[in-house]
């Protein structure tokens, strides 16, 4: 079962941009592609634990703003050489508001 | 026995259902058509091209009043219904008139929206709806001045054909790019350009903030900025909203516009509506396609057959002649999705298809669109793509496949683009110049000078060679910007400067990217470049920008942040310190450190605690000290004559003086200064970017010193008399450095590449050459001297705070 939650606004976050959102089990970086596309992913780099919201964002992906890897919006998946991934978590965008799967993060919080 | 049949509103979906119903069963109905405008069914969507003269109003009629008469419509046109009772089922007509149905249609349409603006009651200002709107705008001819508002597709037309009467017509639109439902930034960057051509002025993000008026008419809009637009007739065109009041009023259900079911019936069993003013699913519509889908689905039910209406995909064309762009499917929201790209500059063609799955869902084209209706087919028929993915972008006549040209960028140059910068040689000279036999680089730079002087443009000769040479002439490889280009980053300079480009969707289109828009290490450079060359023009765009430069503070390893306030010259007061301690207690800042740039360093704060530490640090006087920036750092000093038994000038006081010049300006990698008071150099100002030594008869200036991962000394650049000559060289070689430079070169290695003499040559041999890159560096510093925290804590503290806070919900 999904539980969509309404987080914000979608201008409350900038086109290539990101803002995180708190949880209960550690942060979410919630971000807008230059597409108006939503992701949401786990706010720590596979790497060393960067915080991705604060990367560059460019098509559909996030470089990392400690070393540089670059993390797919879409499968959390570190591209090129590197390996690692982090989680993703539903989220979509409905009449100019970005919703949340507040269950995927409860699940996670249980888990 | 025939059935009343009422329909209110004679537009382009309830004309489609009479057509069908009087084809389909003559006698099913007694038909009445009411109509607000004072006219029959006519192709609203044609009204564009009698705008702009194409067409006349008469070519536009789609039933005339013998069409009427033949099929035995009752026509009331120029009046409204202004009341339902759907227990009698009857309506009332504006004068009154009580009329009995057995069937109702609502065909109302939309209202155009108003944005509610004072002002907005003014004569002068329209919407673009009807006829009479659009009469309004053909009296617009030249010495008329027109404004709209809204750059989507009928602002857009509107403009155009106003644009074609003559009129000097000036588009206002709120986002950063236009069209920006149906384009994305690239394709409407062309558009754009393709409008300025035919004169009209576009200001994209731009606020509308009054309109100005006079005795009771229009005269013009004020902006958010201060801008005003003088006018003579200001066009709305910033959205519809479904007609629904006459719906409502009569308790008909209604959301954004009137609910209807696949059948087209309302909530109320006998009536139906169709077009503009309903909802269906969610979804309410803009455009005719899906009207007349809705229209014969109508006609069906009103015979009583069964039929469905289902939503189909989209597809958008501006008619607007000489701007051909197309747009279909989606855009948006989604996972895997992945984009195919194609840019040729010399045709000012642009592509990208978006694509899921093997399936292409969306399109978006420029320029080239012949070939829309075959990709529109493939989206829609959802066609499995796999085999032909490589080739796809080029259309269905290329299905073998050429590969992309890597000198298309060059290629589109015009020939009076400047190539050479130092030497002021255009692309055609050096065509000429190889025609008249000149074969190589060599030849070139003897003939013409091109690229003999800084020689940063090499590479653009060697690609105006090669392309006019063909096999004969093979590229030396050079290091393109990044993997979005073939470009180096001494081409893309030199064509953002000779072709003026001015935002980043320009440079992707001219440069021919082939991504979307570029990478992390494309964006930081093409924003640095576009704000050096052009201060007024480019606004600078802080998601292009490092963490660093977008939040005004140095990233730690564990995500905080250091916090490092100027202290010009070194020169602190014990109020100061004291706030420094204050900030420092009350944020809870773990480590202060004294910097090897003679400041104070807070490190460990965090994120969410910016805008506060910043806000007591101005409350102190104390500004950013930009330790975190590709731009002015620190400028270093010693004590001078303030105190030194050796000093010989003032070099404390003269290092504020350069800080506070030069501090907030953006180069292309850090800038380090220094100032020391005698050639002792406390201030190791031989080892920085800009070093000033002082001694008895003046000032040595020099440059290209590093202590980093290379260790240099600088070199002499040129020894002044005063201060002031001191400041306007230092300012100089910044500006000449700014806007020649490689992004991430320090000057030292700026200085291999052009070499001393050249630089020399500019700054200290000719001085209206200085003079000039002086005003030019004060230019970009009226926009850029200034602090940037201040700015950040009175305009958008709140961003840097989490966006929601859900720890509660989710440990629900
Ligand atoms: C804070 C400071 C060290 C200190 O505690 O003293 C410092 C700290 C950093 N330096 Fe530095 N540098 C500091 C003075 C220097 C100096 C000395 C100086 O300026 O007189 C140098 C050598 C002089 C020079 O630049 O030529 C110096 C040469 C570098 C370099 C090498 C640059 C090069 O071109 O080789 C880097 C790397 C870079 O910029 O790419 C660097 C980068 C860094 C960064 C920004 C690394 C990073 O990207 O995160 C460090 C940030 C730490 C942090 O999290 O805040 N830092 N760094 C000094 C801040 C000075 C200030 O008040 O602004
Ligand atoms: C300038 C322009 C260009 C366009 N270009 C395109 C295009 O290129 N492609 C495209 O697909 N679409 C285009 N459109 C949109 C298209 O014209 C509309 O989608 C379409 O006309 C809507 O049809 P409709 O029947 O729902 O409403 P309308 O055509 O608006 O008709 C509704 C009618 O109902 C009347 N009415 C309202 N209330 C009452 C009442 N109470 N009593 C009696 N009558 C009433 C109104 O006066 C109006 O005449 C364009 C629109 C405009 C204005
Ligand atoms: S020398 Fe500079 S970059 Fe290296 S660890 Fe120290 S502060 Fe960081
Ligand atoms: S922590 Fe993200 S790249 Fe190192």
């Amino acid at each position: 079962m999904s539980n969509w939650i309404d987080i914000a606004a979608l201008q409350d976050i900038p086109q290539r941009g990101a803002r995180m959102v708190k949880t209960a089990h550690g942060c979410v970086a919630v971000f807008r592609t230059g597409e108006d596309e939503i992701y949401a992913l786990d706010n720590a780099c596979p790497h060393k634990a960067g915080p991705l919201a604060e990367g560059i964002v460019h098509g559909k992906a996030v470089t990392c703003p400690l070393h540089n890897w670059v993390i797919s919006l879409e499968t959390g998946l570190a591209q090129g050489a590197d390996e690692g991934q982090v989680a993703t978590h539903p989220a979509r965008v409905e009449g100019g508001r970005i919703l949340l799967d507040i269950t995927c993060l409860r699940a996670k919080a249980v888990a | 026995m025939r059935q009343k049949l009422i329909v209110i509103g004679a537009g382009m979906a309830s004309g489609r259902v009479i057509e069908h119903l009087v084809e389909q069963d003559p006698d099913a109905y007694d038909i009445t058509l009411f109509n607000a405008e004072p006219r029959g069914n006519y192709n609203r969507i044609m009204l564009s091209p009698v705008l702009s003269g194409e067409k006349t109003y008469s070519d536009i009629v789609t039933h005339d009043d013998t069409w009427y008469a033949e099929h035995a419509v009752t026509c009331r046109f120029g009046e409204h219904i202004a009341d339902i009772d759907r227990v009698a089922k009857t309506v009332t007509s504006e004068n009154g008139d009580v009329l009995g149905y057995d069937k109702l249609l609502f065909g109302t349409g939309s209202n155009p929206f108003m944005i509610p603006l004072p002002g907005h009651d003014l004569d002068g200002v329209i919407a673009y709806r009807d006829l009479e709107d659009t009469e309004r705008m053909m009296a617009m001819g030249p010495e008329k001045k027109v404004v709209v508002i809204g750059g989507g597709l009928l602002g857009l037309e509107a403009a155009a054909g106003m644009a074609a009467r003559g009129a000097d017509v000036t588009v206002v639109h709120i986002m950063g790019h236009l069209m920006e439902r149906q384009l994305d930034e690239a394709a409407g960057y062309l558009l754009r350009k393709a409008l300025t051509e035919k004169g009209i002025t576009v200001k994209c993000s731009a606020n509308s903030k009054e309109i100005l008026g006079e005795n009771g008419h229009v005269t013009g809009l004020s902006l958010d900025d201060g801008t005003v637009l003088p006018c003579d007739l200001l066009v709305m065109a910033v959205g519809i909203r479904p007609n629904v009041a006459l719906a409502q009023a009569s308790g008909i259900a209604v959301g954004r516009g009137i609910h209807v079911d696949d059948q087209m019936i309302t909530s109320d069993a006998d009536v139906l509506a169709v077009g503009e003013c309903v909802e269906h699913n969610g979804a309410v519509f803009g455009l005719v396609a899906p009207l007349y889908d809705q229209a014969k689905v109508a006609a069906q039910t009103l015979q009583g057959q069964t039929a469905s209406f289902v939503q189909k995909e989209l597809s958008t064309k501006l008619k607007v002649t000489g701007c051909d762009l197309f747009s279909a499917g989606d855009f948006a929201d989604g996972e895997g999705r992945e984009d195919i790209v194609f840019r040729d500059p010399a045709r000012g063609v642009y592509r990208r298809l978006v694509i899921e799955n093997n399936v292409v869902i969306g399109a978006v084209m420029y320029g080239d669109t012949a070939d829309s209706n075959w990709f529109f087919g493939l989206i829609r028929d959802k066609t499995d793509i796999a085999d032909m993915r490589d080739t796809l972008i080029f259309g269905p006549a290329f299905q073998g496949g050429t590969p992309l040209d890597p000198l298309a960028a060059v290629a589109a140059l015009p020939r009076d683009a400047e190539i050479c910068g130092c030497n002021g040689i255009c692309k055609g000279q050096i065509e000429d110049a190889i025609s008249a036999g000149a074969t190589d680089l060599g030849a070139i730079r003897a003939v013409t000078k091109a690229s003999g002087s800084c020689g940063t443009c090499t590479g653009l000769v060697e690609q105006v060679l090669a392309h006019s040479l063909g096999d004969e002439f093979v590229i030396p490889a050079a290091q393109p910007m990044c993997g979005c280009t073939d470009l180096t980053h001494e081409d893309v300079r030199r064509m953002i400067k000779s072709q003026r480009l001015t935002t980043m969707a320009a440079v992707w289109q001219e440069c021919a990217w082939k991504t979307t828009c570029g990478c992390h290490v494309c964006r930081p450079a093409l924003n640095f470049y576009l704000l050096a060359d052009w201060p007024l023009e480019y606004q600078d765009d802080p998601q292009s920008r490092f963490v660093n430069e977008r939040k005004h503070a140095n990233i730690q390893k564990d995500g905080t942040f250091s916090v490092v306030p100027r202290m010009w010259g070194g020169i602190t007061t014990p109020d100061e310190l004291r706030a420094i301690a204050d900030a420092a207690d009350k944020f809870g800042v773990p480590t202060v450190k004294v910097t090897g740039g003679q400041r104070i360093d807070l490190l460990g704060v965090r994120g969410e605690d910016l805008p506060d530490i910043w806000r007591d640090l101005n409350a102190a006087g104390m500004v950013s000290g930009h330790a975190y920036s590709k731009g002015l750092r620190t400028v270093k000093t010693c004590v001078g004559t303030d105190h030194c038994r050796f000093g010989t000038q003032d070099s404390t006081g003269l290092g504020i003086k350069l800080e506070k010049e030069l501090w907030g300006s953006w180069t292309p990698h850090k800038l380090k200064l220094a100032v020391s008071g005698c050639p002792r150099n406390c201030a190791e100002a031989t080892c920085k970017d800009i070093g000033v030594v002082c001694v008895d008869s003046g000032y040595q200036i020099s440059i290209g010193g590093a202590a980093g991962m290379d260790v240099r000394e600088t070199e002499l650049l040129v020894q002044v008399a005063t201060e002031e000559e001191t400041i306007n060289v230092v300012k100089a070689v910044t500006q000449a450095y700014r806007e020649n430079a490689k992004y991430l070169d320090r000057i030292y290695k700026w200085m291999n590449k052009v070499g001393l003499d050249w630089i020399k040559s500019r700054v200290v041999d000719d001085l209206n050459e200085r003079a000039a890159l002086v005003a030019r560096f004060e230019l970009s510093q009226s926009i850029y001297r200034k602090d940037p925290w201040a700015e950040h804590v009175a305009r958008q503290s709140d961003t840097y705070r989490p966006l929601a806070n859900l720890s509660l919900e989710a440990a629900e």
